[in-house]
């Protein structure tokens, strides 16, 4: 057992780490526009798939630095020429702009790339055990992932806490007309961020890719769990986008680990059906067999409970 | 202007008039002859969202057969050509409802689906509906794919016929072959959270417990189907159990993410599956996969065993370089429906129907295939191979690697008793 406790540990750190990658992005972005990018996973899926291309003539290194700076380029372009455009309209025409700009996308990657699974590897250089422990290996490209993720949140918490840009970044989420006043430009740092915030979702692509398999749904099998991180840690907050993120990475992790379900409940309580129950689905559930649902269970706990979700201060 | 109606017109022209409404009615009646209306048959699987690639694929197979097969040949029954209506249900059942409705409204008569069980059955129920209460449009459903035995046992239905092994079959002559060997002592069962996955899981269970109770089932997992991000806890599970054999009923990227996850963990045990392959999953799993991917399925991809076949995988090729043929049943299922036509000479669905139970009819490969008339069941031979560069003639992704037969079970041994009571509609 401790074995499973270790690996699942691990596992749930890979896999909240990378979604925080993508839900940082998203949290930021919503907090100064007020717009849920429902693209978002959209430009994760973008740059798994540029940096596939790439990598089939450069080689990963060149695709690791190069994809996540084509998709932001592509992310502040699409700020600049189209949401800013739809702004003036308000929100749910941005909402359904970004809503229409994820179908757009998944076709276009469909279109260029084709709707079969693309054989995106990892790098020789990381294609080795890190470590085995109990007869497991953990690959070096899982650790290589793990320091990239811990690497983007250090970084990312430097710039916003300790540098002027951030600290004008941090201004314009809580108060973006004061900001405007004081006479920064404000449309300007929009672009920026949802650049860099988009760049971010390419990164996580770049590096996801290789191991969560290249193919046209993976936009959709991450979206909506984004959403999810994003409102149980607190729309705007990035702090509780981490924890959450960590949060839903390990609970998944755990309780797929986990073999517990509902026999071992009816158990301790001594009740007991016969396999012709009409609810037998229901006796028979265990919690590993629901584990990629519990996010969206604690997303509907905490919308009753907590409305501002873990770490949101702001009420809408 | 009065004037100019008085003026005759030309002999010339006058003759050219007089000419025309002939030269129209030997037009149209040589247009009738040359163009008769086509046999239109429908093609209903994901074309977009996640499961699009196996879809797409198969839609490409058989737009390519009938165009290889009848098409090229002056069509089918004296002529009329065969033409390929795809219909995109995105694999949802709802979906499905919409599109059969399209279907009908389009008057095809034909049907072809494979991918989901789940979707297989809603249009089981769908076409039994419309065709009790539409005598003379019936629709018959082809399954060249879905496995769930239900279709072919309680849900049997006279409109339905399916052109693969089902589920257990193929359990029955995989789980023979890992009782074969001795070296496996725990096997782990892992699949999809729907119908067709809860098939192998409890079929897999059953049959091994039979054959070799010494063998242990060490896991039996079930996940959401197309929801799950990383496998790895999944797989972490799997070397915790100690299991020295996988088999799972995966399919699309639900397969590649699991075996990729299994190959990272550096467990190095046999995977059994049944669609572990094209779509870029072989080229996508690569060296890694050699020798541990296992699948059971029908027609052999290596070697092939008939010049016709290998001369119509060459030309596939040739046509679609980025494609293979990944679903041979496609083609036999395409083709016994055609001979069904031309023996009752029309496209009658009901006469069809009729003409296909005991159709026995010999396969591009040579290969006798009988379509059972009590259950509506394909018997073919299965093969098991085994995921190889080593004498791979036909490769698979243009990847090198490919399917290679490593064990192999004729027609008469795969069949298996049905407890369908099949009511037959009646004229």
């Amino acid at each position: 057992m401790p074995e499973v406790l270790v690996f699942a540990t691990l596992n749930g750190l890979v896999t909240g780490l990378l979604l925080f990658m993508l839900a940082s992005g998203l949290t930021v972005i919503f907090s100064m526009m007020g717009v849920l990018n429902f693209a978002h996973a959209s430009f994760y899926m973008l740059g798994a798939y540029f940096a596939y291309s790439i990598s089939l003539y450069f080689g990963y290194w060149t695709g690791l630095i190069l994809a996540p700076l084509i998709v932001g380029v592509l992310g502040a372009l699409v700020e600049r020429y189209g949401l800013r455009r739809v702004h003036q309209h308000g929100h749910v025409a941005e909402l359904v702009f970004t809503f229409g700009l994820a179908f757009l996308i998944e076709e276009a990657v469909q279109f260029f790339w084709g709707q079969d699974t693309k054989n995106y590897q990892t790098p020789d250089l990381l294609d080795f055990p890190l470590f085995t422990l109990f007869g497991q290996e953990f690959s070096a490209y899982r650790g290589f992932m793990l320091a990239i993720s811990i690497g983007i949140f250090i970084g990312l918490y430097q710039v916003l806490t300790r540098s002027r840009v951030g600290l004008i970044i941090q201004a314009a989420i809580s108060h973006p007309h004061m900001v405007a006043n004081l006479g920064h430009n404000v449309p300007l740092i929009f672009t920026a961020v949802f650049g860099v915030g988009t760049a971010l979702a390419g990164l996580a692509g770049v590096i996801a890719g290789p191991v969560l398999t290249t193919f046209p749904g993976m936009a959709l099998v991450l979206g909506s769990i984004v959403f999810v991180i994003v409102v149980i840690g607190g729309l705007g907050s990035l702090p509780g986008a981490f924890l959450a993120s960590l949060l839903i990475g390990l609970l998944q992790s755990y309780a797929i680990a986990a073999n517990v379900g509902m026999p071992d409940l009816l158990a301790l309580l001594g009740l007991e059906f016969p396999r012709s129950h009409p609810l037998d689905d229901l006796w028979t559930l265990n919690l590993a067999q629901i584990a990629p649902i519990l996010p969206f269970l604690l997303l509907v706990l905490v919308l009753i409970f907590r409305p501002t979700g873990l770490m949101g201060k702001r009420e809408q | 202007m009065p004037g100019e109606s008085k003026v005759h017109p030309k002999p010339a022209a006058r003759f050219l008039t007089r000419l025309l409404p002939v030269l129209l009615i030997f037009l149209a009646v040589s247009a009738s002859a040359q163009e008769r209306e086509p046999v239109r048959i429908g093609f209903m699987d994901p074309l977009s969202g996640p499961f699009a690639s196996i879809g797409t694929s198969g839609l490409l197979q058989l737009h390519f057969a009938a165009d290889y097969l009848f098409n090229s040949k002056g069509g089918i029954l004296d002529g009329r050509m065969i033409e390929i209506v795809p219909l995109d249900n995105m694999q949802s059942p709802t979906e499905t409802q919409i599109q059969f409705r399209r279907a009908v409204s389009e008057e095809l008569r034909y049907i072809f689906q494979g991918n989901s069980s789940a979707v297989a059955n809603a249009l089981n129920t769908a076409v039994l509906r419309h065709n009790r209460r539409n005598p003379g449009q019936e629709i018959l459903q082809i399954n060249y794919s879905a496995v769930d035995p239900i279709l072919t046992e309680e849900n049997c239905s006279f409109w339905h016929f399916r052109f693969d092994a089902h589920a257990v079959m193929k359990l029955n002559v995989l789980t023979d072959f890992i009782a074969l060997n001795e070296e496996i002592q725990r096997v782990y069962v892992i699949g999809q959270d729907y119908s067709f996955g809860h098939v192998v899981a409890e079929t897999s269970e059953r049959m091994l417990n039979e054959k070799r109770p010494d063998i242990e089932i060490v896991g039996n997992e079930f996940h959401p189907i197309g929801q799950v991000k990383d496998f790895t806890p999944y797989v972490t599970k799997i070397v915790a159990s100690g299991a020295d054999a996988v088999i799972t009923g995966n399919f699309g990227a639900d397969m590649v993410s699991l075996a990729r996850s299994i190959i990272d963990s550096g467990l190095d045990i046999p995977i059994y599956t049944f669609y572990a392959a094209y779509d870029g999953i072989t080229a996508t799993l690569g060296a890694d996969g050699k020798n541990r991917i296992r699948l059971v399925h029908n027609d052999s991809g290596n070697p092939i065993p008939t010049e016709e076949r290998k001369q119509f995988y060459r030309d596939f090729k040739a046509a679609h370089p980025d494609r293979d043929v990944t679903q041979p049943r496609l083609m036999n299922a395409l083709s016994m429906l055609v001979q069904a036509m031309e023996e009752t000479g029309g496209d009658d669905p009901y006469e069809v129907a009729l003409a296909l139970e005991d159709m026995r009819f010999t396969t591009l490969s040579g290969e006798e295939i009988w379509m059972r008339g009590s259950d509506h069941q394909i018997i073919q031979a299965l093969h098991i191979s085994v995921m190889t560069d080593e004498n791979i003639e036909f490769d698979a992704d243009n990847s090198g690697f490919g399917l290679y037969t490593e064990h192999f079970v004729p027609a008469e041994q795969t069949v298996m008793e049905t407890s369908c009571e099949m009511r037959r509609p009646q004229r």
